[in-house]
């Protein structure tokens, strides 16, 4: 159990924080682009595929066939060119817990179009002014960034990380359908279902769903104050 | 002045090359099993799907008959210029001429072939992987040494119209009870309407999982497990939080003249709904039942649940994962069905794009 904790934790840290970077990064530079639309809906595309479709199409990219045999899977066969060894990445337990991580690209593959179109909506509504008086001042793009872009979409950057973190909290299906917890990848969610539905141990997974609900509640009581705040409620 | 200029270009160039390998990262993925998907079965096996893309192959010039030679496996054999033992031919030795020497086949029966490395691109594309996958018979396979090979298929047009079943009403149902739920809390007064919606905001975020094994217990005792109603209804409650909160904030920002006219006429509540708050709704409608849609029809979970014990029910979400349990190396079934299942929720969304992405605007997350 400790050790589905510690993965959720990594799944949180990981999951959000690559989500959201990608997710700004690809607002930014869509942005400048030339390509904007086009790029902005292959990036969300992910968005409308299930998770079992997503280990789908992942498995396939981590196929592993023994050293020395025509790799299929396209991670192998590019480690294979450079001399590297293949591995069945997901299933790699020699790095445990960092295997994870090959779960965990999974999310982030398909939340990154999420973060992307909210970040890109409030990029939009920044003044163009206000940048412009930054780049006046001779400030360059990096500093423009950091400096004015950043601080003014701070709050949906909170509210997208927010987002991700309770999604990753819950994650269930990718780690269900690509490893079934094995090879040291449990998290809460399949802790939960193994617990209450394959051992029969309900009073266990009943606990453990009370986990998740306490884990939520520092989200909870942050939105319950923003919705004071608006008071859009008369 | 055009070295600024020249400096502009060039960032713009970076900003364009970066976006296009992040754009070609995320796409790559799905390429990969889509074009695999088309490609035959041994292929799929064989190689990868990038053999598409024009590569250099070895391909057989002529044979050479060993024994013809004089050639004794057993020892050093020279040939052509190249010279080496039976192990080192087999695995192919290239002569100075940019050719290539393979011993094919065993020791005593074996040719000796010599390959040329030419430019080659590997498109037999078929349907039959989508054939297999969908029609749920057994499928002949000829192996490279002639025998036959029956291999089942799979039956996902079951799977499909399943999962139509449960996400349909699943979409329908919340949003017409969330509907009338959200008019209410906009423009009705009652009492307790505050603290309800606080309610409402408070579950936005609450892990379905707590709810399962409840659920589950009473669904036992009504004698509903395995049945769509029961799917049905749960996918309603779990909706239902995030479809009112998404439909009362549209549905209180309307025009307040506009509804105020129609009560000061005389109409009732219903009569105001039904003929100009539903039609006004529209787009937060869609945007919501899109939303609802893909989630429903992407759910594994629920369905595991409360489907799980009936196999006749199975869902695309549920069969694809059997498949992976079961026949995880039986990629052009996999690749098909992936398709498959994959099918409806591109065309929603990328008919509907618009939509959707209002929807998440206004705050369409599920908890």
């Amino acid at each position: 159990m400790l050790e589905a904790f510690r993965n959720n934790v990594m799944w949180i840290i990981f999951g959000s924080t690559f989500s959201v970077l990608f997710g700004l990064l690809i607002a930014v530079l869509a942005d400048r682009s030339s390509f904007e639309k086009l790029a902005k809906s292959l990036i969300f595309l992910p968005m409308a595929i299930s998770f079992v479709g997503a280990s789908i199409i992942w498995n396939f990219i981590y196929e592993y066939r023994p050293e020395g045999q025509t790799q299929i899977g396209l991670l192998n066969s590019i480690v294979a060119s450079f001399g590297g060894v293949p591995q069945a990445w997901p299933q790699w337990v020699a790095v445990a817990p960092w295997n994870n991580l090959f779960l965990i690209v999974i999310v982030v593959w398909l939340q990154a179009g999420f973060a992307m179109v909210l970040f890109s909506a409030a990029l939009k509504g920044i003044p163009e002014e206000l940048m412009e008086a930054g780049r006046m001042d001779g400030a360059n793009e990096f500093q423009v960034f950091f400096g004015i872009m950043l601080p003014y979409i701070r709050g949906t950057v909170i509210s997208v990380w927010t987002t991700i973190v309770i999604f990753t909290l819950k994650i269930f299906d990718v780690v269900w359908v690509m490893t079934g917890g094995q090879f040291g990848t449990h998290v809460i969610a399949t802790q939960f279902y193994r617990q209450s539905f394959t051992n029969r141990n309900s009073g266990f997974g009943s606990a453990i769903a009370i986990v998740l609900l306490v884990a939520v509640i520092p989200v909870m009581i942050y939105n319950l104050k923003q919705f004071r705040e608006q008071e859009a409620f008369s | 002045m055009s070295g600024q200029k020249r400096q502009k270009q060039f960032g713009k160039f970076l900003v364009n090359l970066t976006l296009l390998i992040l754009v070609l990262l995320w796409t790559v993925p799905t390429v990969g099993i889509f074009v695999s998907s088309f490609r035959n079965r041994d292929k799929i096996d064989t190689s990868g799907w990038w053999m598409i893309f024009p590569h250099r192959e070895w391909q057989p010039v002529r044979e050479l008959d060993p024994k013809a030679l004089g050639l004794d496996p057993n020892s050093v054999m020279t040939i052509e210029g190249v010279s080496g033992t039976f192990e080192e031919f087999r695995a192919g030795i290239e002569t100075p001429d940019g050719k290539r020497l393979t011993w094919i086949g065993n020791k005593r029966i074996g040719k000796l072939e010599v390959q040329a490395q030419v430019w080659a691109v590997d498109w037999d594309f078929s349907l039959d992987n989508y054939r297999q996958v969908l029609g749920g018979q057994d499928f002949e396979f000829k192996r490279p040494d002639g025998s036959v090979e029956v291999v089942p298929g799979d039956n996902m047009v079951n799977a499909f119209l399943n999962s139509l079943a449960v996400a349909i009403p699943s979409t329908v149902i919340p949003i017409l009870i969330a509907a009338f739920g959200a008019y209410a809390f906009a423009w009705m007064k009652f009492p307790g309407r505050r603290a309800m919606f606080i309610l409402v905001v408070a579950l936005l975020v609450v892990p379905l999982q707590i709810a399962l094994v409840p659920i589950l217990r009473d669904y036992k005792a009504l004698n509903l497990n395995g049945t769509y109603l029961a799917i049905w209804l749960a996918h309603t409650g779990f909706g239902l939080a995030l479809a009112t909160y998404l439909l009362y904030n549209y549905i209180s920002g309307l025009p307040r003249d506009i509804l105020e006219s129609a009560f000061i006429d005389g109409a009732s509540h219903f009569t105001v709904f039904t003929t100009l708050v539903l039609p006004l709704s529209v787009p937060a409608l869609a945007s919501f039942a899109i939303f609802q849609f893909l989630w429903v029809w992407n759910d594994y979970l629920v369905a595991l649940i409360f489907l799980g014990g009936n196999p006749e029910f199975e869902l695309v979400t549920q069969r694809m994962a059997a498949i992976v349990g079961s026949r995880g190396q039986d990629w052009h079934l996999l690749t098909a069905g992936a398709f498959v299942s994959m099918l409806l929720p591109l065309i929603v969304f990328f008919s509907l794009q618009r939509f959707f992405v209002r929807g998440l605007l206004a705050g369409s997350v599920k908890g």
